[in-house]
């Protein structure tokens, strides 16, 4: 024990140090948790259970003294029955399965490259960490400058490699393309995440594995399938959970950036609920989409932790 | 050599590893190069930040800065004739724009929010989620499985679909646009994150210290305040900076809940506007400046980073 | 000990901030909220007066166009005393008077003798009338706006330009007054080296996220003949809004767009296109009269290089109005100032001396002074669009029926979706939905 701990210990009143030091362990437990608890169901449970019952009425909140009407499933079926939403959807899986894939390529690529350990590989881990550190509305807000096709360093960096005009195709405000530059900033801020756990996915792999193989003749590619990948694989597959939840809820940065546009092309889940809740004011309608989209990810997470789990234990 | 330096494959050849390298290196200069562009705008004229095409080489210019921490208005040369002389750098550097400064601009107080959100938040988050770590950690909880899993459940609703009750519950308890009302709102987003990082690190700690301690005659709570605690400082600090940051970036609550009095700087800085449309200068001199400690914790933090970033479910 | 102290020290830091942050104002003050542009510095000039005369000390919230409605309507409906005077837009007068956001005017006009006569009446239908063509006030007319068009006088006064244009055309190159001529000339213009740049036709509203796609296509609209709902029949919207010329009009704001605008401007509104025109990328500009002044000082493009035109014409000839009217808030603690605020803003002079700093005084005395359309380049377009001026729905639901505007324009202009007709009776179904749901149809 240290010092500072007797000291400390010297130093507690008697009176404090009395009441206190009577309880139990389980009391202590409780007392413990119980704060965390209380503020998470204050302001987690509590208006998620608000949530469920406004989405069965049909209230605004411009309209606080207007009569509350219960619609029963009205606003459910509203929601499952609209193309805007299933387009919404659709914009937003678009955009979560393309920014895994490139950036799960990317990242474990990296990743590989890193591990070899050459000389000045901490530096650079360093340098490609930053961009995820920074403020996702930030991002999106400057990346509309990057963009832009006649003042915009991007148009114009890919001129330079291809020769194209800078000004003959436009990235935000092209249909086929502004899904994909959302695509290209997740890809451009979340890679180093993916990254990061690939490398310590593949630093837990030790080497006496390896020097095994080598003992059995395998080669460099056999090697790889059979030992990196299936043991990175529980690393990898933990990042595409923590990163496709985050971008089913994605808002800051694609409203940002493309405000959902150009039309509704690039208008993932978050931009409609945020539309509808907080401009057209529908809490009712509202909640039942935010209900909707909770459910998705919360089961889809279930599903998807329980397979990791099972990996895990492979 | 120990066993948890790993190879990704059998020792590559020095060549491999160069040219491995180099890509790595390329990687990073072009992820790089976006933050480059944003610290040259800052220190471009206007002018020059919305030059077609994009300038490199420019100009240096402090406007964008001066421009951040100013509101101006544009008046005719005999308006600014009749005016007396400037008296600082920055207003002969406005002036010479045919611009007057008409005060200061909103961006101090908005730096400041984000300081005291991000702490107080801070502060209180590992308050409770250090205690509340401890106990998962060392005590057998029931339903601990169950009760952890529904912390991190939080986090998977959609800040804006959260943000409807919460702005409605605020309306009613007068919580609107208050520092105090974001302060508990993140608190309660950032205890989540505590809890999983910090239960990771208590777990590292031998309970052996604290038996003996108890063995010596301490209470449990005097057990872990005087030899816990200690222990996990660096955990601690690690946790407070994950969530500091979190709170830092956040933006959807921030422009949702707040409009004036406690609005943070991410819902700020991409509003910057200049006489026509957005100041570059300035919101590049903004992005620099909210950049910078993040910055450094990320320097500081290099160890902790992938904990930070999973929740505490990877160490390294 | 020391973590005690520190944590202490945090804690205090924490309490003594928020604590602070509601601590009660002093003295005698009033807010006044409005948008953060050139006209709002002008009015912080003009308040100097105020202060001057009655000791109130003005402070002052202002908030850039693009997050104005979301702030304001968003502190109005949750009763914010942030403000005791609020200049909000036209279209809030619906919703801020039927949800009683606004103090009610009528009785202190007539106590303090101030007229609706005495102003513009097309602003005091615009900016203080609800229900519209009652005499029911809800604000006094404050900023008097419609939209516009710029154009770059020294390009088109080149000779080379001029003969090019008189060859190819066959007629002088001069200010466009029907929309045909507009878009020729922005063919013209589209794509030419002028000063060693290429530069482009013209600039139109394209934002997605507010207004600004409604307000520049809806500017179109009106001169092929659309109507909001038939004239004898209210809420009446089919074959209206929808009407064969209203398609025509919508695919001619496309085809304008696709045609004969600088590339990268898919979600650009009012700065974007002070922007554009000022770095020298565009010929003409569609954009407020509240920012002419402050063009006209721009050292880049001001001066003797700008002109400016009226909406043209093609069926008909009107143009979107702007505009805002200056309202007490109901919650404020300070009405009896805020409504003195009012009078002497009404006052004559005070609304020459505002016209004057920059800012669009909608008093009669100003505007039918015979030296007014002398007093600026643009004073004259300017009343000759406040002849002409139609606005949006003013209803309690207009952002519904905004942001659905929005949503169709924007799909079918930008991003290809569907065809002029498809967009409209969309957008007719949008709208009987949301009326169906307020119960006026």
């Amino acid at each position: 024990m240290s010092t500072l701990a007797e000291r400390a210990v010297a130093r507690t009143p008697r009176r404090l140090a009395f009441r206190l030091g009577g309880l139990s362990d389980r009391a202590i437990a409780w007392l413990f948790i119980t704060p965390s608890v209380l503020l998470l169901l204050a302001i987690n449970i509590f208006p998620l259970l608000w949530t469920i019952q406004l989405s069965f009425t049909n209230y605004r909140a411009n309209r606080p003294n207007a009569a509350l009407r219960y619609v029963g499933l009205d606003n459910y079926r509203d929601i499952l029955s609209d193309p805007d939403v299933w387009h919404a959807m659709q914009a937003t899986a678009h955009f979560v399965l393309w920014s895994i894939v490139l950036e799960m390529l990317l990242g474990f690529g990296l990743a590989l490259l890193i591990n070899r350990r050459f000389r000045g590989h901490s530096f650079w881990t360093t340098v490609i960490l930053l961009p995820m550190m920074l403020s996702p509305a930030v991002v999106g807000n400057f990346w509309t400058f990057l963009l832009q096709p006649q003042i915009g360093l991007f148009n114009s960096a890919v001129a330079l490699f291809t020769g194209a005009d800078p000004s003959s195709f436009q990235m935000i405000g092209d249909v086929a393309l502004a899904p994909w530059s959302i695509i290209m900033v997740d890809t451009w801020m979340w890679t180093p995440y993916v990254m990061l756990i690939c490398l310590a996915g593949l630093r837990s792999i030790p080497d006496y594995i390896y020097e095994a193989a080598e003992v059995d003749r395998a080669s460099p590619w056999r090697q790889f399938w059979s030992i990196t990948l299936p043991m990175v694989m529980p690393f990898l597959m933990l990042a595409i959970l923590f990163r496709a939840i985050e971008n089913f809820k994605m808002f800051d940065m694609v409203n940002l950036l493309t405000s959902g546009g150009p039309g509704s092309t690039t208008e993932v889940a978050s931009i409609t609920l945020k539309r509808e809740a907080f401009e057209k004011w529908r809490t009712g309608y509202s909640s039942a989409l935010a209900i909707i989209l909770f459910v998705t990810v919360f089961g889809a997470a279930n599903i998807y932790v329980r397979a990791l789990d099972r990996v895990k234990q492979r | 050599m120990s066993i948890f330096t790993a190879h990704s494959v059998a020792e590559p050849s020095s060549l491999s590893k160069t040219i491995g390298g180099i890509v790595v290196a390329t990687y990073a200069v072009i992820a790089i190069l976006p933050l480059v562009w944003i610290l040259l705008t800052g220190f471009k004229t206007p002018t020059d930040s919305i030059s077609y095409p994009p300038k490199i080489i420019s100009e240096p210019s402090v406007e964008g800065y001066v421009n951040l921490f100013t509101t101006r208005s544009r008046q005719t040369p005999e308006f600014l004739a009749s005016l007396p002389p400037p008296q600082t750098w920055y207003e002969r550097l406005v002036r010479s724009r045919n611009m007057v400064i008409a005060g200061p601009s909103k961006v101090v107080p908005r730096f400041i929010n984000s300081i005291v959100i991000g702490f107080g938040s801070t502060f209180l988050a590992v308050c409770l989620g250090t205690i509340a770590a401890y106990a998962f950690s060392r005590f057998r909880v029931p339903l601990a499985d169950d009760l952890l899993f529904f912390i991190l459940s939080t986090r998977m609703m959609p800040p804006i679909a959260v943000a409807i009750p919460i702005y409605l519950m605020f309306r009613n308890l007068g919580l609107t646009d208050t520092k105090l009302g974001m302060i508990l709102l993140y608190t309660a987003v950032n205890v989540s994150l505590a809890v999983w990082l910090l239960k990771g690190f208590m777990d590292e700690i031998p309970r052996e210290y604290e038996e003996a301690a108890m063995v010596d005659g301490y209470t449990r709570l005097q057990a872990f305040f005087k030899v816990v605690l200690p222990q996990a400082t660096t955990g601690i600090a690690a946790t407070a900076i994950f969530c500091l940051i979190f709170a830092w970036n956040e933006y959807a609550f921030a422009v949702l809940l707040t409009s004036g009095d406690a609005q943070t700087m991410p819902p700020f800085i991409p509003f910057i506007i200049g006489e026509g449309g957005q100041d570059w200068p300035a919101v590049a001199a903004a992005t620099t400046l909210f950049f910078l400690p993040i910055l450094l914790f990320t320097i500081l933090l290099r160890r902790h980073l992938l904990r930070g970033i999973t929740f505490g479910a990877v160490r390294k | 000990m020391i973590r005690t102290m520190r944590a202490l020290g945090a804690a205090a830091v924490v309490v003594a901030s928020c604590v602070s942050a509601s601590a009660p104002a002093a003295a005698k003050q009033l807010t006044l909220c409005w948008a953060a542009w050139d006209p709002a510095n002008a009015l912080v000039e003009l308040g100097k007066d105020f202060t001057a005369k009655t000791g109130i000390e003005m402070k002052y919230e202002f908030v850039p166009w693009t997050s104005y409605a979301d702030r304001f309507l968003n502190e109005l409906n949750s009763k914010g005393k942030l403000c005791d005077l609020i200049i909000g837009d036209s279209q809030w007068i619906g919703g801020a008077a039927e949800n009683g956001h606004y103090v009610k005017l009528n009785d202190f006009f007539k106590k303090e003798g101030i007229t609706m006569d005495d102003f513009m009446p097309a602003t005091v239908v615009g900016y203080s009338e609800w229900p519209k063509n009652t005499p029911n006030y809800w604000a006094l007319p404050a900023m008097g706006d419609a939209i516009g068009w710029t154009y770059r006088k020294d390009w088109f006064a080149r000779p080379e330009i001029q003969a090019e244009f008189k060859k190819k055309y066959g007629r002088d190159l001069a200010p466009p007054e029907t929309y045909d001529q507009l878009k020729e000339i922005a063919e013209f213009f589209q794509g030419r080296e002028i000063d060693g740049k290429k530069v482009y036709g013209a600039y139109i509203y394209t934002e997605r996220g507010s207004e600004g796609i409604t307000m520049g296509v809806t500017n179109v609209l009106y001169d092929w003949g659309f109507e909001y709902d038939n004239p004898k029949k209210p809420y009446e919207m089919e074959g209206f809004v929808n009407s064969a010329e209203a398609v025509k009009g919508l695919e001619f704001y496309k085809s304008l767009y696709k045609c004969c605008t600088a590339p990268g401007l898919s979600n650009a509104y009012m700065s974007e296109g002070l922007d554009a025109f000022k770095s020298g990328q565009v010929a003409m500009q569609m954009n407020f009269f509240a920012f002419f002044p402050g063009l006209y000082k721009d050292p880049n493009v001001g001066g003797d290089k700008i002109g400016f035109f009226v909406n043209p014409k093609q069926k008909y000839q009107f143009t979107q109005l702007g505009g805002q009217g200056i309202s007490v808030v109901s919650y404020s603690e300070n009405k009896d100032d805020a409504l003195a605020y009012i009078k002497w803003f009404a006052q004559p002079d005070i609304q020459k001396k505002w016209w004057s700093l920059g800012g669009y005084s909608c008093h009669k005395a100003v505007l039918n002074d015979p030296s007014f359309p002398k007093s600026a380049p643009f004073a004259s377009d300017f009343l000759k669009s406040m002849d002409i001026v139609k606005d949006f729905w003013a209803e309690p639901a207009y952002a519904e029926l905004l942001l659905d505007m929005q949503k169709r324009v924007h799909d079918y202009v930008v991003a290809d979706k569907g065809t002029a007709k498809e967009a409209l009776d969309l957008l007719v179904k949008d709208w009987q939905k949301v009326f169906k749901e307020e119960g006026k149809i």
